[in-house]
């Protein structure tokens, strides 16, 4: 890891009113790096992630990406944003636009793309999702699969550096989680900068450079997908693998 | 048919038969409306007859339209319904710009803005329109010059704003939270997820109230009679003060007023369809 670091986090921390969401979180992610965060629910994995694109403000610590510092700056901020593109478990694809205007709305409004260029570079990363034949449709109109692949396309429109996924799998019918997992493993072949929250371990295991284990807000392990799987150090770790390794 | 009844009451358990389903049968609701009807009508007849009001139903027609010399020309009703529905119309258009301003200052981040939109809030929705339009008229009217049809639209903007603002309020925050998140992480600033992403889907939650806000908004158009701005209840008192006809055209004027709302509210019926399949 001689490169800079494109994602900085020191001590940071995170609260809501009383409650510690992240403590003390310390991870330095160099680019092209793939970094899967795994953890029981409540772990704050989720927080850690949002943190980054700032959908949520943390409270103590600092936290840079890309070299900007994220702080109050809302200019700073959305420089950022533009920077990282986010997939959420939810999708929360625009319901009111076409999936050709998802995709294009982004670079249109905010980067200030041509039209037609927008729409080519659209074009071309539904074909990288597989789906170039639903330009036309309306979100609601396709599968949980597909919309999700649409959400991936989305962010990638915006030509990020750093793609976010948070637990992008979890809300989808088990038969459509291999349809998005298998675009995310093209996606980290095209060298990529990826954090991706996600239970699937198997996913983790192909992709990820570096395995990252939360728990009550903490970092508790960081290891290598072979280290991690096979010897973990610390006994929380092993327990939580030992549950959702079970099936 | 009855056979399908009869099978599906079979199936269900028999519910009791209760008071409120038996004036929520549709036989009983329709005669009972058959009956309220044909109460006011005969007390109102009666009560005409009792005092020896003289019915001169034939002399309305000539204030919706009329022959003269010049040839047809439209009655004092109709050019009054006119005035209404454009003064309503200005008074909306104000409405809508109050009161998306009020909602977007309540919901910014802004500590002075939400104050300042929370007691313009106060203020207005608690005062009773008949003193507002006052306040506007005859305070407002002196000091910024303002004259009795300005200060009728400003009156009815800046009170249907209030109400207004609270539909755009309750439409903004019924889009989900995760359509701010996507707007936000694809780099988009406070205003263009507004105008992209959540004011277009929340139109449709915003649409069914905002038919009630315009229909309230010709309904309470009346009240600046009181300063004689000519619109449509002006025109009916005009015209009573010269024929002494105030049975006839009142009710005129009140099924005038019903025949336009309803209208709206049918339209928008239709309007709402649209959009429901669209999305």
């Amino acid at each position: 890891m001689n490169a800079q670091p494109i994602i900085e986090i020191r001590n940071l921390g995170k609260f809501y009113d009383g409650f510690e969401a992240l403590s003390n979180v310390n991870l330095s992610i160099a680019p092209g790096e793939r970094i899967v965060i795994c953890g029981p629910s409540g772990s704050g994995k989720s927080t850690l992630i949002r943190c980054i694109n700032r959908l949520e403000e943390h409270s103590t610590g600092d936290l840079f990406v890309d070299g900007i510092e994220l702080s109050e700056d809302t200019k700073d901020i959305r420089a950022v944003r533009q920077e990282v593109g986010m997939v959420f478990q939810q999708f929360n694809l625009f319901p009111h636009l076409t999936v050709l205007e998802n995709l294009t709305i982004g670079p249109i409004r905010v980067r200030k793309v041509a039209k037609a260029e927008a729409e080519a570079r659209a074009r071309k990363y539904l074909e990288r999702v597989h789906i170039p034949e639903q330009a036309d449709k309306y979100p609601a109109q396709l599968s949980g699969g597909q919309q999700q692949r649409v959400a991936i396309a989305r962010s990638l429109c915006m030509e990020p550096r750093i793609m976010l996924f948070d637990e992008p799998t979890s809300a989808l019918d088990p038969e459509m989680i291999n349809e998005v997992l298998d675009v995310m493993v093209e996606l980290a072949g095209t060298g990529m900068t990826m954090v991706v929250v996600t239970h699937e371990m198997g996913f983790a295991r192909k992709v990820a450079d570096r395995m990252v284990f939360m728990e009550r807000g903490e970092i508790v392990e960081i290891a290598p997908p072979d280290v991690f799987f096979t010897a973990p150090k610390s006994d929380r770790c092993r327990a939580f693998l030992d549950q959702i390794l079970e099936h | 048919m009855a056979e399908a009844t009869a099978t599906a009451s079979a199936a269900r358990p028999r519910r009791p038969i209760t008071l409120r389903r038996v004036f929520a049968s549709r036989i009983v609701s329709v005669a009972l409306y058959a009956i309220v009807v044909w109460l006011i009508f005969r007390t109102a007849r009666t009560g005409a007859e009792a005092m020896g009001y003289n019915w001169q139903w034939y002399r309305v027609p000539q204030y919706f339209l009329r022959r003269t010399e010049g040839g047809l020309e439209l009655g004092e009703l109709v050019t009054g319904l006119g005035a209404s529905l454009l003064l309503s119309s200005v008074a909306f258009l104000l409405a809508i710009v109050v009161g998306l301003a009020v909602a977007l200052l309540r919901l910014s981040n802004l500590v002075v803005g939400k104050a300042v939109a929370r007691v313009f809030l106060e203020i207005v929705r608690n005062m009773p329109l008949l003193v507002l339009l006052y306040v506007f008229y005859y305070v407002g009217g002196p000091i910024f010059g303002l004259d009795r049809y300005v200060a009728s639209v400003l009156c009815l903007g800046v009170f249907h704003g209030a109400l207004v603002s609270e539909i755009f309020r309750a439409g903004i925050n019924s889009v989900p939270r995760g359509q701010w998140e996507a707007a936000k992480s694809i780099g988009m600033t406070r205003g263009q997820s507004y105008r992209y992403i959540i004011l277009p889907q929340s139109v449709r939650f915003m649409l069914p109230p905002l038919t009630g806000e315009a229909v309230n908004m010709i309904k309470s158009s009346a009240i600046v009679s009181v300063i004689a701005v000519a619109e449509l209840t002006t025109a009916g008192r005009n015209i009573i003060s010269d024929t002494y006809m105030s049975f006839e055209i009142w009710f005129t004027v009140a099924i005038v007023y019903l025949a336009v709302t309803l209208c709206l509210s049918v339209f928008v019926t239709r309007l709402e369809r649209k959009y429901a399949v669209k999305t």
